[in-house]
């Protein structure tokens, strides 16, 4: 049984350390792969999942440590190596180029043809051969700039499948798919397995975890905490090992008293950055002390329904009323409203917080009071008040948990779910009336999650009008009151949350329930 | 003077001045592909004459001067590759860097090889039209390289997103290096061109602009060989039209002679603005590579 063990396993990762500066991304990091098998690496952002990866991938070099592989120690000094190794990779961000098309994407490093001429004919014939061998569909000369990130997903596995590697690693795949999406992945893993091929994939999310994986190695602060079959464990145990304490999945649904409608928005049309309709006769109103959900696949109206309601884009049509009081602005381009939202007292939670919600390279003080920085007590005699600022940024940081607690710090080196608690300490104390958060948790972990989501409902129990704008059902289904689903810019239809299921908003965001004008409510 | 032959000189005037700004234009589309802005175009070009002018100057042979031109124009261009890509510094600053050592540099070895602070002693030439017709045909092959190659194609991957690319197992460093040198070789040819064909020595500061119209070339030819060919040209007509314009102005009308001489840059500027519709560049043109730096 023993020796049977030893001869499985395909790859071993021994004492990995590798360190960034005074950060120690891994500490003495073992882990082992056996062939054939799906083994999930889960952890809160930062705990080390992605180095480690990269290090296998010879993307790093790690300080020390050794890397085995079919039982011979193997250095990976690149990813060239890698590749002639048999490993492969998907990255979170994907390593595609945009104005190529699919097939150059998929054998670019290893063309088809001669030093003097490039055989684009063969590049495409073989990338369909591959893609119809594996039952992923795309087309070759599309470029990959028009795909959808399903797609660009499955040319990223097929740029790894082109190199015929056998180990697949995937950093965090499903983190932008639909949960169709999500299934089809799933079942592309299970074809590579029967394959033969040996999946590792990271994540954070414990349900897909769950469905998916034979193995689970769970890493917290650098570091492995623990390797668990499938079927000997649940949720809750990863949820542990990965936060180090208990983690509450579901958050208590408090049953607030609902107030006034605070926002009303009637008909609302608007354009996306390329002219053409984003939004379509879009009604909803939003009641104090109540969460309205926007589900939704990627790309049908989030985002501009996010930018007109906080005034970044103008409304072609229709009108939004905050308590009461017309606040649409239908002279386009007259105003730029950036500011204006504050004054109305909306908080909004960009979607994007690299783009919209923070400047990087500011540190975090800053970050906690950008658009408040003309204010009392910030400014004093046109200058910026330094220890004011200070003391607002040190008890924000208290209050929000933010990590690591330097108010110094340039934003950009704070994780992810850190850089979020920034952005949403910021927005929420501004005490507003109404708020727009896009994605609160995009990208966060467990731990920050969990928190994100309690600041969220706390907002809501102090009388607030939230609108959540989210990819992640999961999140709608658990803070929502009501949850509308945006499907092609209109609202299909305005479920309540107790009456709402997973495979109904599923159906309705994928269009195919039919169309049902919304009735207000 | 007949309208033919004042036709006939027009053209020939036209493709004379284009030939350096091509020359130098494509150079920077083959850095500029790869990811690496190279504004030292100009005092590539400088040194490149430079060197040309001294070689052949020393060995009576103005192929080897060419040899020695496009040499010089690699060498600086090795450095700026060495700032910019190894040390990651601002890539406009290296390029600013380049163009005043070009200046000092020349003006120095000017004073130290040949004891004047203006004109070298005349040198050997080469016919202008070899260059000419090669600065017609270059870009045809550059198009070929960069667009039917796997090189080709691992160029504009590395330009665009080179951290693909070095996922996809290609050296993003070392592709640079070559098209960064590459890009001094060319400024460094058409350097030689003007020093050891256009005219027959080195002048003080004689790229005098070319290798900044250049720049503007590559921009106004959307980062492409056949479109950096097509703006020289452009470019060039608009050189030549300062020196034809004047002798064929009807009799009395009197316009100065600054204008004429202005009109190269002030076409430049008008076809920038807004002539040529929006001009993409590659998504990492100008940011070094830092491997450990996610994206």
């Amino acid at each position: 049984m023993g020796s049977d063990k030893q001869q499985s396993i395909l790859v071993e990762l021994k004492n990995i350390t590798k360190r960034f500066g005074a950060l120690t991304a891994n500490d003495r990091v073992n882990l082992s792969i056996e062939k054939g098998e799906i083994h999930a690496l889960v952890g809160e952002n930062g705990a080390g999942k992605t180095t480690l990866m990269n290090v296998l991938y010879g993307l790093y070099q790690p300080d020390f440590g050794k890397i085995y592989l079919n039982g011979t120690e193997v250095r990976i000094t690149n990813p060239k190596t890698a590749i002639s190794l048999g490993i492969g990779m998907v990255h979170q961000h994907f390593m595609l180029i945009p104005p190529l098309t699919v097939a150059e994407n998929i054998v670019l490093g290893e063309e088809p043809g001669n030093f003097l001429a490039f055989n684009r004919s063969k590049a495409i014939s073989e990338v369909q051969k591959i893609s119809e061998k594996h039952g992923l569909n795309v087309d070759p000369t599309a470029l990959v700039s028009t795909l959808s990130v399903g797609s660009e997903q499955r040319v990223e596995i097929l740029k790894l499948l082109y190199r015929s590697a056998s180990i697949l690693i995937f950093d965090e795949p499903t983190a932008v798919l639909t949960p169709q999406e999500t299934k089809d992945l799933f079942r592309i893993f299970n074809s590579l397995k029967k394959e033969g091929k040996t999946i590792v994939f990271i994540s954070h999310k414990l349900k897909e975890v769950m469905e998916i994986s034979d193995r689970i190695t769970v890493m917290r602060q650098g570091k492995a905490v623990g390797v668990l079959q499938k079927e000997k464990t649940n949720e809750a145990e990863i949820a542990r090992l990965m936060v180090g304490r208990d983690v509450l999945f579901v958050p208590d649904q408090e049953v607030v008293p609902k107030g006034d409608i605070v926002l009303e928005v009637q008909n609302l049309q608007a354009v996306n950055d390329r002219g053409l309709p984003a939004l379509q006769e879009v009604s909803f109103s939003v009641k104090s002390g109540e969460i309205l959900g926007i589900a939704g696949v990627a790309g049908n109206g989030q985002t501009e329904l996010a930018e007109v309601l906080t005034g970044l884009r103008s409304a072609q049509n229709g009108r939004i009323f905050l308590k009461g009081q017309d606040v649409t602005h239908d002279s386009p381009g007259e105003k730029i409203k950036l500011g204006i939202a504050h004054v109305l007292g909306i908080a909004h939670v960009p979607e994007d917080r690299h783009k919209r919600g923070l400047i990087l390279d500011f540190p975090v003080s800053y970050n906690l009071i950008l658009g408040s920085q003309g204010k009392d007590p910030f400014s004093r005699n046109l200058l910026l008040d330094s220890q004011a600022i200070q003391k607002f940024a040190k008890e924000k940081i208290a209050e929000f948990d933010i990590r690591p607690g330097d108010e110094n710090l340039p934003a950009r080196y704070l994780s992810g779910g850190n850089q979020q608690k920034v952005v949403i300490a910021r927005e929420f104390s501004r005490d507003p009336s109404f708020l727009v958060i896009s994605q609160p948790t995009r990208g966060v972990d467990v731990g920050g999650i969990e928190f994100i989501h309690h600041q969220i409902l706390s907002m809501k129990k102090r009388g607030k009008a939230i609108l959540l704008i989210s990819l992640e059902l999961d999140e709608i289904l658990n803070l929502s009151d009501r949850i509308a689903v945006l499907y092609n810019g209109k609202i299909v239809k305005i479920l309540n949350r107790t009456a709402a299921t997973e495979e109904e908003l599923g159906l309705l965001m994928a269009g195919i329930l039919e169309y049902s004008s919304p009735k207000k409510s | 003077m007949n309208i033919l032959s004042v036709g006939r000189d027009f053209i020939a005037t036209t493709f004379r001045l284009s030939t350096p700004i091509i020359f130098a234009a494509l150079g920077g589309v083959i850095s500029e592909r790869s990811g690496v802005v190279n504004i030292g175009l100009e005092g590539m070009m400088l040194l490149g004459a430079f060197g040309a002018t001294v070689g052949t100057y020393y060995t009576h042979n103005p192929f080897i001067g060419l040899l020695t031109g496009a040499l010089a124009g690699g060498l600086a261009a090795a450095l700026h590759a060495l700032l910019s890509i190894h040390f990651k510094a601002d890539q406009i600053v290296s390029g600013v860097a380049i163009n005043m050592l070009a200046l000092g540099a020349t003006n120095y070895l000017l004073l130290l090889l040949f004891q004047t602070a203006g004109n070298s002693p005349a040198v050997l030439t080469i016919p202008w039209k070899i260059f000419a017709a090669s600065a017609l045909i270059l870009p045809f092959v550059l198009h070929y390289f960069l667009y039917r190659t796997p090189v080709g194609l691992r160029i504009r991957a590395v330009g665009e997103h080179p951290k693909a690319a070095d996922t996809a197992g290609i050296n993003v460093f070392f592709v640079r290096y070559c098209c960064v040198i590459i890009s001094g070789i060319l400024a460094g040819i058409g350097g030689a061109y003007l020093s050891i064909s256009l005219l027959n020595r080195f002048t003080r500061d004689m790229s005098a602009g070319t290798g900044f119209i250049a720049l503007a070339a590559v921009i106004f030819g959307k980062w492409t060989p056949i479109g950096a060919l097509g703006a020289g040209l452009f470019f060039g007509l608009a050189y030549a039209l300062q020196f034809i314009l004047p002798g064929i102005l009807p009799h009395g009308m009197k316009i100065p002679p600054e204008f004429f001489n202005s009109l190269p840059y002030l076409l430049t500027m008008i076809v920038l603005v807004g002539a040529i519709g929006k001009a993409i560049p590659p998504a990492s043109d100008g940011i070094p590579y830092d491997p450990k730096e996610s994206r």
